[in-house]
């Protein structure tokens, strides 16, 4: 099933000869279970594609739906709710609050929907458990290493079902190690059912994908084939 | 692989493409202790096989050698795969000045992709940034292929995720240069644009006014 599909987006900032085209006519789709990595250099449109996806930014033309249904449109209220419910996002910063725990900043988007505070909580801890924080759940972010950090930030953006992860250079300022166990956690969210899009111009991080689009100018310019089987390159002649 | 009749032809297998030494890499299998002829075939396979292959002839030849040149001994129990070896003295010298000794990186090598982005950017009518862009896919594709590689493998055997993670980091060096020439070849055309569209230096017009 399509979690997320962009129809020939595009997206114009300013007027007249200030008129900076960020995004071209892009159409992408991103399947339940689907890891995306778009691939682009600095001011190639990736970051304005993510805030477009993840509904915080209308489209100056086009369309996009999550799970079928179209954001364009939509009330603030509603597209304020599709987010909180169905849409996860991680940041290269992390952007935990500092003054909450590990637990407390896990479950905030379900309390923020409604969720009552004693369901919230479990669901919060049941997903600091998937990513191996859960002896870290009463700690506070500044007790935290960068790694687990990170590792919350994914909780939090997991927590509760969502079905549509957004990852804007999720690795961050992390050392390889460190940012191949963010991409390991955010593939295997994927492989729960997940639909991923990372943002990112790091190659090894995108190479974690089933599929790298690639930006240019704020168009799609091409995108990887399907992948091929590890056994490929077991050859005993490589 | 150097061909058949050179000196230590055998001694070499090749992958990653670079060389592996047989001989000291059966030197390191001996350093943790004496093992018969069967058992470093086999160690030696189960180790490097997936990634360098060889042929297992190669490891008694290799042995032999060294066992000529004083770095293992053998307990003389005939010639079958029953023969124990140990490591020498020497054996263990070698070994610890191999593994401290710098691999040659001081010259660039030939690289057949910077030569074919500097001519593209030579040749008329040709968009480099399309050339650069079917490299950059070939290349993450492969990367995709080395990482669901390591996916899959890597957790069980440190060993090969190190060597693979060597092979990622080589590919992501070549997209980042990549990367890096898409940004110059860019600029460098918008700066001759810019230079192409401005007017006369005003200093210039005034000198030709002026009587």
């Amino acid at each position: 099933m399509t979690v997320l599909e962009l129809v020939a987006v595009s997206k114009v900032y300013g007027e007249g000869p200030a008129q900076v085209r960020a995004l071209q006519d892009i159409s992408l789709t991103v399947d339940e279970g689907e890891l995306v990595a778009v691939m682009g250099p600095s001011g190639s449109g990736k970051s304005t594609l993510l805030t477009i996806a993840g509904t915080l930014e209308e489209p100056t033309t086009g369309d996009v739906l999550v799970a079928g249904v179209s954001v364009v449109g939509m009330s603030r209220n509603d597209r304020a709710r599709l987010r909180r419910r169905s849409i996860g996002y991680v940041f290269q910063d992390f952007n935990l609050l500092a003054g909450l725990t590990a637990a407390e900043n896990v479950s905030l988007p379900l309390e923020l929907d409604g969720v009552p505070a004693k369901s919230a909580r479990a669901a919060g801890l049941h997903a600091l458990e998937a990513l191996g924080l859960r002896d870290r759940a009463a700690s506070f972010p500044d007790e935290l290493s960068g790694g687990e950090r990170q590792r919350v930030a994914i909780a939090r953006a997991v927590v509760g079902d969502r079905g549509l992860l957004l990852a804007d250079e999720p690795s961050g300022a992390l050392d390889s190690v460190n940012g191949e166990a963010v991409m390991r956690l955010i593939r295997a969210a994927c492989q729960r059912g997940v639909a991923g899009v990372v943002v990112t111009h790091d190659a090894q991080l995108a190479s974690w994908a089933d599929r790298v689009v690639f930006l240019r100018d704020g168009r799609v310019v091409d995108q990887t084939a399907p992948a091929a089987g590890p056994e490929s390159l077991l050859s005993p002649n490589p | 692989m150097r061909p058949r009749g050179q000196p230590y032809d055998t001694e070499y297998v090749t992958g990653f493409g670079c060389a592996l030494s047989v001989r000291h890499a059966l030197l390191a299998l001996l350093s943790e202790g004496p093992k018969y002829g069967l058992q470093l075939r086999q160690e030696f396979e189960a180790r490097t096989g997936e990634v360098w292959p060889l042929n297992v002839g190669q490891v008694y030849t290799t042995l032999q050698r060294l066992e000529r040149d004083r770095m293992v001994e053998s307990d003389d129990a005939g010639d079958g795969p029953q023969k124990g070896f140990r490591i020498t003295r020497d054996g263990e010298a070698e070994l610890a000045a191999w593994l401290r000794t710098p691999p040659d990186l001081s010259s660039p090598p030939r690289d057949e992709l910077v030569i074919k982005i500097l001519i593209a950017v030579q040749v008329p009518d040709v968009d480099v940034h399309e050339v650069i862009q079917a490299h950059r896919r070939y290349l993450v594709q492969l990367m995709q292929e080395w990482t669901r590689l390591k996916d899959y493998t890597a957790d069980r055997d440190l060993g090969f995720g190190l060597a693979v993670d060597a092979e990622l980091f080589r590919l992501d060096a070549v997209v980042r240069w990549l990367d890096a020439a898409d940004g110059r070849i860019k600029r460098a055309s918008l700066e001759r644009l810019d230079t192409e569209r401005l007017p006369l230096p005003k200093v210039a017009r005034k000198a030709v006014v002026r009587p």
